[in-house]
């Protein structure tokens, strides 16, 4: 019996998603008595693939298969279900992310395992194997039991602590044979964004709505961002103003982040953006209208005006840095 | 060609959820049902497509997995444009049941393109769709931003970790849309809410499967602390704040 961890990697590097990954996997593993494999998909080295073991993995297997360059559902649900019926898993652990939600459901129907989806915490208990999981875009958490023999979770990102456990894992490089009848995703084109930081893993992020008043006034917002380190977001009306990116808006139906500050600048807070935010650690928020509900989840706040407010915060970092 | 868009019952998305029964459920005391947000886009999105088609696009089809209340919500989008509809008569008792239900009745009728919303904004499982396609072993592609149909073939942009890829899988595939694959959800017209009435609304028996989860109880997320104010006139006490009594930055 095992627990299987699917990592994923970033040009061969691992991302602290996939220590996270690991480290829940290794607390589930010990709630079950078993131990930890993760599998790796791509050309990851040695020196990189032993870091799983820091984390709790027993045994890693690595797979690095020109056909899976890019990801295809089926195929690589298929490569992770035959590492799974090998590895006798019990449980699989997945990442909540775009890649996770594009295998974890053929994974359910392949081995027949129940999915808890989104979870943030371990299990509440094994038998009958309970979950504790997000529901009503965070306006509720369930308790959720699987009952199938093999049980698939999916964790949020930022929502579990890494936590170190030195393991001397043993690394198995395994070559598979990907059936090209599973295996019909073509690209044809590949944007990549460099040197920007992702919103869905930032620790911090700072957020403008629309009490910017204009997307003029982002410089400033960008230089505060930029002096903490952080990534830049925005409410669903900038984006659908066109005055920031798409890929910023955090909300309901925009990106779901759990940094460990998000700083909101002129957003009121409305249901569907707390949806998106309200698993952050810290939320700050800056408004002119005490009343605005942002308040309400905020633990720090500013009622003022962004525009005279944020200069000085950004003052008052580099005062800091000195 | 033919466009099925799968359509889930949600709770208005301003509800504030509260539980009833022991914690077991929720109370849909005064909910406002409504199609689940990305559905809507979806099928905003495969109106657009067919309407751009030249008639290749033959029809547009909503599924749902509900019982017979949830017909307010298939007539609202069979208002917004959908030609006709399918609900499979069952309570949807977990995504693996629904996905199977759905499954089903894709294998009798035939479509090219499946469309699924990323998520139901109650459960949020994200599963529906991987699922359908996994049941039917067919392609699926995940965090679908853009879909257009050229000469017969799909070609996709979906959303990875820092960018974007343009993608084109063989039909019948499944596409699980996300944000930006419709600019704004199409609204009912008068004509369309009256065309509606007399749309065709097939009701089909379930098959037999076995739900693989069951939720049994429900808790509130943990309060937060009361907000703590920082004046307007001196906001470098919130960096400090952030440093030394947070300590996240």
């Amino acid at each position: 019996m095992s627990v299987l961890v699917f990592t994923e990697n970033w040009d061969g590097q691992f991302k602290k998603l996939s220590f996270e990954l690991v480290s829940y996997a290794k607390g589930v593993a010990g709630m079950t008595g078993t131990t930890v494999t993760a599998v790796s998909i791509g050309k990851v080295n040695e020196t990189e693939l032993k870091k799983l073991g820091n984390y709790g993995a027993d045994k890693i297997i690595s797979i690095s298969n020109d056909q899976l360059t890019y990801l295809d559902s089926q195929a690589y649900a298929s490569v992770i279900a035959d590492v799974a019926r090998n590895e006798n898993a019990s449980v699989l652990v997945i990442s909540n992310n775009n890649t996770g939600k594009a295998i974890a459901p053929r994974l359910s129907v392949k081995l027949k395992a129940g999915i808890g989806s989104g979870v943030s915490k371990l299990p509440i208990k094994t038998d009958p194997f309970t979950v504790y999981k997000r529901t009503y875009s965070g306006n509720a958490f369930a308790h959720m039991v699987i009952n199938s023999d093999i049980k698939i979770l999916t964790l949020a990102q930022n929502s579990f602590d890494i936590s170190e456990t030195p393991n001397n894992a043993t690394i198995e490089n395994l070559n598979v044979i990907v059936d090209g009848s599973v295996n019909k995703t073509a690209v044809r084109d590949v944007q990549k964004q460099s040197g920007k930081i992702l919103l869905n893993d930032a620790d911090i992020v700072v957020s403008g709505g629309r009490g910017m008043k204009s997307p003029d006034n982002w410089g400033s917002l960008i230089e505060f961002a930029s002096s903490l380190g952080a990534a830049t977001a925005c409410s669903r009306p900038v984006s659908d103003e066109g005055w920031r990116p798409h890929d910023e808006h955090t909300g309901q139906t925009g990106k779901i982040i759990a940094p460990n500050l998000y700083i909101a600048i002129g957003i009121s807070g409305a249901t569907q953006h707390l949806a998106g935010i309200s698993s952050s650690k810290y939320i700050v928020a800056i408004n002119t209208d005490k009343d605005a509900p942002i308040f309400e989840a905020a633990q720090y706040g500013i009622v003022g005006d962004a525009m005279k407010v944020l200069p000085e915060l950004v003052n008052a970092v580099k005062e800091l840095k000195k | 060609m033919k466009i099925l868009v799968c359509i889930s019952n949600v709770p208005d998305t301003t509800t504030k959820i509260r539980f009833a029964g022991d914690n077991s459920s929720i109370d849909t005391t005064g909910i406002q049902w409504v199609i689940n947000p990305w559905d809507e886009l979806s099928l905003t999105r495969a109106l657009e497509l067919k309407d751009a088609s030249a008639g290749a696009i033959k029809s547009v089809t909503v599924i749902h997995v509900g019982a017979a209340s949830s017909e307010p919500t298939i007539r609202k989008a069979l208002a917004i444009g959908a030609d006709d509809a399918i609900r499979v008569n069952a309570e949807s008792a977990d995504s693996y049941y629904v996905a199977c239900q759905i499954a089903e009745v894709v294998k009798k009728e035939q479509f090219d393109i499946i469309l699924c919303g990323i998520e139901s904004s109650d459960y949020n499982g994200s599963a529906v769709g991987g699922m359908i396609a996994e049941f039917l072993e067919i392609p699926s592609v995940s965090a679908v931003s853009g879909i257009t149909v050229v000469n017969g073939q799909s070609v996709m942009t979906r959303e990875i970790d820092g960018g974007k890829e343009e993608v084109t899988v063989p039909s019948p595939f499944v596409a699980i849309v996300q944000k930006g694959i419709a600019k704004e959800p199409r609204i009912a017209a008068m004509r369309g809410i009256m065309m509606a009435r007399t749309k065709p609304v097939k009701v089909t028996e379930p098959v037999s499967a076995e739900p693989l989860t069951k939720i049994v109880g429900f808790e509130k997320p943990a309060p937060r602390a009361a907000c703590k104010f920082v004046d307007a006139e001196n906001p470098a006490q919130l960096i400090e704040l952030l440093l030394n009594e947070a300590k996240v930055i």
